[in-house]
């Protein structure tokens, strides 16, 4: 076996997704760290954004809160959240990392309920700044373990919109043509989406794993790529940058 | 225009502008002194049945003391914006304040995990709900600001956050795409910590905004809790750097740390360990009740819990957390 761990290699393969001076809006935990390893690596002039207002900050460490001092530290403007969704909603902000609880074979995500709305099995936090990244940022991407739980035929709640129904449906529900869900990036596989029915599609496995392995912890039918590829798994200076700089105490890697 | 859908939650507050302008025709405009004791704001401006809405990011310069007060004090039926709402919902859940809840970010303490507290208080059937985000509800209170019913923006569709919101579709009379509508809310009261704020009510805060400019021109009474009072004159030395002015103001309290256990920028960061036991305690209902009464209950002000929690030992530590001080030292 390899000398990383599922966490890691998942963070390597979504910083290289980032292409220099591109602007992202991201989270805290693992999107933050991707993004961190990817300014420290191919994309060094990355524009972090955070929904709370930071923007272009120099994270001298993981956030705990995407409102917490960190996320506007040596930024170039602390603004407002309303400023942050505005920039998304003119289409300024290429690329944003989100999760949930389940998602589904066209993206959508649920962070709302697990269960029936009306008597919740779980209630969880619900959209947060979810469904404004996701209607906005020209790319969304997702970090998740692969569990056939969490790739589920049908999102209890439909929080955040994926490719909607398929084909033209996200089009066509009135969100700003052209912006969508692009990577789906788990510890077995990397996925995208088909071009015309939009849904879930196999395009590179990760060492160790196989597409049956794949197929078996998702709740639906996966598309296959024509050609599907080996995931590079992370390099050594991916692996020292990550471990020393970007999360040195392991909070996120040591997951 | 013409409306394609509507959702079917329930709208907590009237979007009427007009309502809105009458009530400011009336608000004094004087500059006056306006300090009191937070227990006397509270008891003064925020009522049972009120629409609450409050500052900050959850546990990031969020006014803490007055959610402590207002449990304190016993507010119940209140409707709340649940606005990135985490410690400061936990807080508010476990006085159940509120019975209205307007979601966009509840029961999370984000990265630190679910509150079991919020959580319970939710599944209990006994708070009704409407589904938003965080940009909608910031867009509503800018709708309220602006003296206007609502604001379109183009979120939410062919979701069931849109489908559980009270929010419409219509369809744009200059370009035909759709928009969703969402209706303008002004609290009944506001309550926003700060950095710096004179006697009457002109503060300055620094780091991000959140949507705290919105909240003090949407909300009809605001409480400005403060880290230290300034003299006017620092004011009006440099007016650019105030982000909220007087006449928005109803009273102004010196709450020193008054974000605590949260972070206040360029001051003193979160206290983990005490968020933690919060989110550890509340399992246990016999311990969570002791512990809500040790610090909530049994203090008399935020500055009894703060030497509860450590006292100034404490914050000289969250001031150095803050200001990364030993950053370089490994």
């Amino acid at each position: 076996m390899a000398d990383y761990n599922a966490m890691e290699l998942m963070i390597s393969v979504a910083a290289r997704e980032l292409e220099n001076g591109a602007t992202c809006g991201v989270g805290t935990g693992a999107p933050c760290a991707a993004a961190m390893l990817a300014q420290k690596t191919s994309a060094p002039d990355l524009v972090i954004i955070f929904e709370a207002g930071g923007f272009k900050p120099e994270l001298p460490e993981m956030p705990i809160s995407v409102g917490d001092s960190r996320t506007f530290y040596k930024a170039v403007i602390a603004g407002s959240m309303g400023d942050t969704m505005d920039y998304c909603a003119r289409g300024f902000v290429d690329y944003t990392f989100l999760g949930g609880a389940q998602i589904d074979m066209y993206g959508n995500l649920n962070s709302t309920v697990i269960g029936d709305y009306a008597k919740p099995k779980v209630r969880l936090p619900g959209s947060g700044g979810a469904n404004d990244f996701a209607s906005f940022c020209w790319k969304m991407m997702v970090l998740t373990p692969q569990d056939a739980k969490r790739f589920v035929e049908k999102v209890d709640f439909l929080t955040t919109p994926g490719w909607l129904e398929g084909g033209d449906s996200r089009e066509k529900s009135g969100l700003p043509p052209g912006a969508g869900p692009h990577r789906i990036i788990t510890n077995m596989a990397v996925m995208d989406f088909e071009p015309i029915s939009k849904r879930m599609r196999v395009i590179s496995i990760n060492p160790g794993y196989t597409f049956e392995d794949v197929q078996e912890n998702c709740g639906f039918e996966l598309l296959k790529a024509t050609e599907i590829r080996e995931t590079a798994p992370p390099t050594g200076v991916e692996l020292k940058i990550l471990r020393e700089q970007v999360d040195p105490y392991r909070v996120i890697i040591g997951r | 225009m013409e409306i394609i859908s509507q959702g079917i939650g329930p709208m907590f507050v009237d979007p009427d502008p007009d309502k809105g302008r009458n009530f400011f025709q009336r608000k004094c405009r004087k500059m006056v002194n306006k300090v009191m004791k937070l227990q006397d704001a509270i008891a003064q401006f925020v009522h049972d049945g009120d629409y609450l809405g409050i500052g900050g990011f959850g546990a990031n310069r969020s006014p803490i003391a007055a959610c402590h007060e207002i449990v304190r004090q016993g507010r119940k039926k209140m409707g709340f914006a649940g606005h990135t709402a985490s410690h400061d919902m936990q807080i508010l859940s476990a006085g159940e304040v509120f019975d209205r809840l307007d979601v966009a970010y509840v029961v999370g303490l984000e990265a630190r995990g679910l509150s079991s507290c919020s959580r319970k208080y939710l599944e209990s059937g006994k708070v009704q709900v409407a589904e938003w985000t965080n940009y909608a509800l910031s867009v509503r209170m800018k709708a309220a600001a602006m003296g206007v019913p609502y604001l379109p923006t183009r979120n939410m569709m062919g979701t069931d956050t849109f489908k559980y919101s009270a929010a419409k579709i219509g369809t744009c009379p200059f370009t035909g795409k759709k928009l969703v509508l969402l209706p303008a809310l002004s609290p009944d009261v506001g309550i926003i910590h700060v950095h710096e704020s004179d006697i009457y009510g002109n503060c300055r805060f620094k780091g991000i905004a959140v949507a705290d400019l919105e909240l003090a021109n949407a909300s009809k009474r605001l409480i400005i809790t403060t880290e230290k009072l300034i003299h006017i004159d620092a004011i009006k030395q440099d007016p650019s750097a105030t982000r909220i002015p007087y006449h928005l103001v109803d009273a102004v309290c010196e709450v020193p740390f008054g974000a605590y256990p949260g972070t206040m920028p360029y001051e003193y960061f979160s206290d983990e360990d005490h968020l933690k036991e919060w989110l550890t305690v509340e399992r246990d209902p016999e311990k969570f009740k002791d512990f809500l009464n040790r610090n909530i209950f049994a203090c008399k002000d935020h500055e009894e819990y703060i030497r509860v929690n450590g006292g100034s030992t404490k914050m000289r530590a969250l001031r150095a957390k803050e200001l990364l001080l030993y950053k370089e030292e490994k």
